[in-house]
């Protein structure tokens, strides 16, 4: 008898604990609400969280596998392949979108194009030793997984959309969110795959 | 300026080697970090020091009342020694928990009748000009050079602010889904070169705390952990967080208490 009260207090502990992190959260999220001032490009919308940010959110980047799964469908489901199938565009041009870290923030002017970020988290070219380690290498990408038609459409959809194949992946939704057009991720997708790019040297 | 000259130009100097080199990734950071060292010895942070306690001991605004005389940063009125690394803490008076720069200008405000307005207009320093709260906020924390870090944390309003804290910390929003965590949630890791604290962690959030306020080389101006926690936003691309505000003190809490125990060196010198 005496265990399943001991049983029973710690359930009761254990969702005291969860109803007080909560609690945090939902305070933290009205005090942002009222903190903020729009600036800039930087409107207060930004605050407004969509379905994959409120779940990675409520779940500290962990959710549960089923809603994993259901989350990551949702997100491939918005990603929007090129009308004339091509997907392999420019590594040169692509290799220039990768460098540009700019846009998006309250200083930068609105409007496109903005960077593709790449290197600020990857390794890609061999030529550029300025590269940040938040997301993998991604030196001889094309050559260790093949330039195959499904390896294209692949790295096309994880541009377009990362959360795709990670829900709370720290990778921005490029294509999703509009801030890479379809011939940019062409571009990108050429810088990973094409045999000719330095990435594969 | 003449100070700040040289300093832009043995930057250019040193960055100007860097760029040649080849393999130089976090040999670059390490290089940076021997630089600063030879410069904080004649640290330009000093002249905002003897600004900032210049206006604390002044008799100033419209009520002629100096901060000396009237503003209480948590050791009593007056009292500056020591401050600094024991907030942000609770104020009774105000009913908030706030950081020093929060609390300085509600000294100004409160005790020496400022306007908060005009304060507020134009918070940050740039090339041509530094607000006094920046001075101030200078004064104080040169005044708690090589002592240890002790945010109150036990104190309940704190441990409250302290909670909200972290989960400003996790929140993920933004055309990106970034939050802090998102860059300053690991271990070792980098944007482009520039290697990024795991700000959650003991050992590693005083390096958010470290050097503020900094003395910015590029430009030749001060700047404090308010403007710091701005910039970051900034580049999360949120909108803009307000001055003083409960999110910016909340976050300022989190981090400060995560580097409790840990020597402050005083104001320093940042790119």
């Amino acid at each position: 008898m005496p265990n399943r009260f001991v049983f029973l207090l710690a359930a009761l502990l254990v969702i005291a604990g969860v109803a007080r992190a909560d609690d945090y959260r939902l305070r933290a999220l009205r005090m942002i609400q009222n903190d903020f001032q729009a600036k800039g490009q930087a409107g207060l919308d930004r605050l407004e969280t969509d379905s994959l940010q409120h779940v990675c959110n409520k779940y500290s980047d962990k959710p549960p596998a089923p809603l994993l799964r259901l989350v990551e469908a949702d997100q491939l489901a918005t990603v929007k392949y090129p009308a004339d199938g091509r997907l392999m565009g420019d590594w040169r041009e692509g290799e220039k979108i990768a460098q540009s870290g700019r846009g998006f923030t309250w200083t930068d002017k609105p409007g496109l194009p903005v960077g593709g970020n790449c290197y600020n988290c990857h390794e890609i070219s061999p030529r550029e030793l300025s590269f940040g380690t938040l997301g993998p290498s991604l030196r001889n990408f094309g050559r260790n997984r093949g330039n195959t038609p499904e390896m294209r459409q692949y790295v096309f959809s994880k541009i377009f959309n990362a959360k795709s194949f990670n829900a709370c992946s720290a990778m921005p939704r490029f294509g999703y969110i509009g801030a890479l057009n379809e011939e940019q991720i062409r571009h990108l997708v050429a810088l990973l795959l094409d045999p000719e790019s330095p990435v594969n040297q | 300026m003449r100070q700040s000259i040289a300093i832009v130009g043995a930057l250019a100097i040193v960055i100007g080697s860097l760029c040649g080199q080849a393999a130089a990734k976090d040999a670059a950071t390490a290089e940076f970090d021997k630089f600063r060292e030879v410069m904080e010895d004649s640290n330009p942070a000093e002249l905002f020091e003897a600004k900032g306690e210049d206006l604390w001991q002044a008799k100033r605004g419209p009520k002629q009342v100096a901060l000396a005389e009237s503003c209480d940063l948590g050791l009593g009125i007056g009292v500056v020694k020591g401050a600094y690394v024991q907030m942000p803490r609770y104020f009774a008076d105000a009913g908030k928990v706030m950081d020093a720069e929060r609390r300085i200008v509600w000294c100004m405000v409160e005790k020496q009748g400022f306007s908060a307005e005009e304060l507020f207009r134009t918070p940050f320093a740039n090339e041509n000009f530094t607000p006094e709260p920046t001075s101030l906020v200078t004064y104080v924390a040169g005044a708690s050079r090589n002592m240890k870090i002790a945010v109150p944390i036990s104190e309940p309003h704190v441990q409250d602010t302290y909670q909200l804290g972290r989960e400003v910390f996790s929140f993920r929003a933004g055309p990106y889904d970034f939050a802090c965590a998102t860059c300053h949630g690991e271990d070792g890791k980098r944007i482009r070169m520039q290697q990024l604290p795991n700000l959650a962690k003991k050992d590693e959030a005083i390096r958010a705390y470290q050097g503020w306020p900094g003395y910015r080389m590029t430009g030749g101006f001060m700047l404090t952990q308010q403007w710091r926690m701005n910039d970051c936003f900034r580049q999360q691309r949120f909108p803009e967080p307000r001055y003083l505000s409960d999110t910016v003190t909340s976050l300022l809490t989190y981090l400060t208490a995560n580097a409790n125990g840990n020597v402050y060196k005083g104001p320093g010198i940042k790119r």
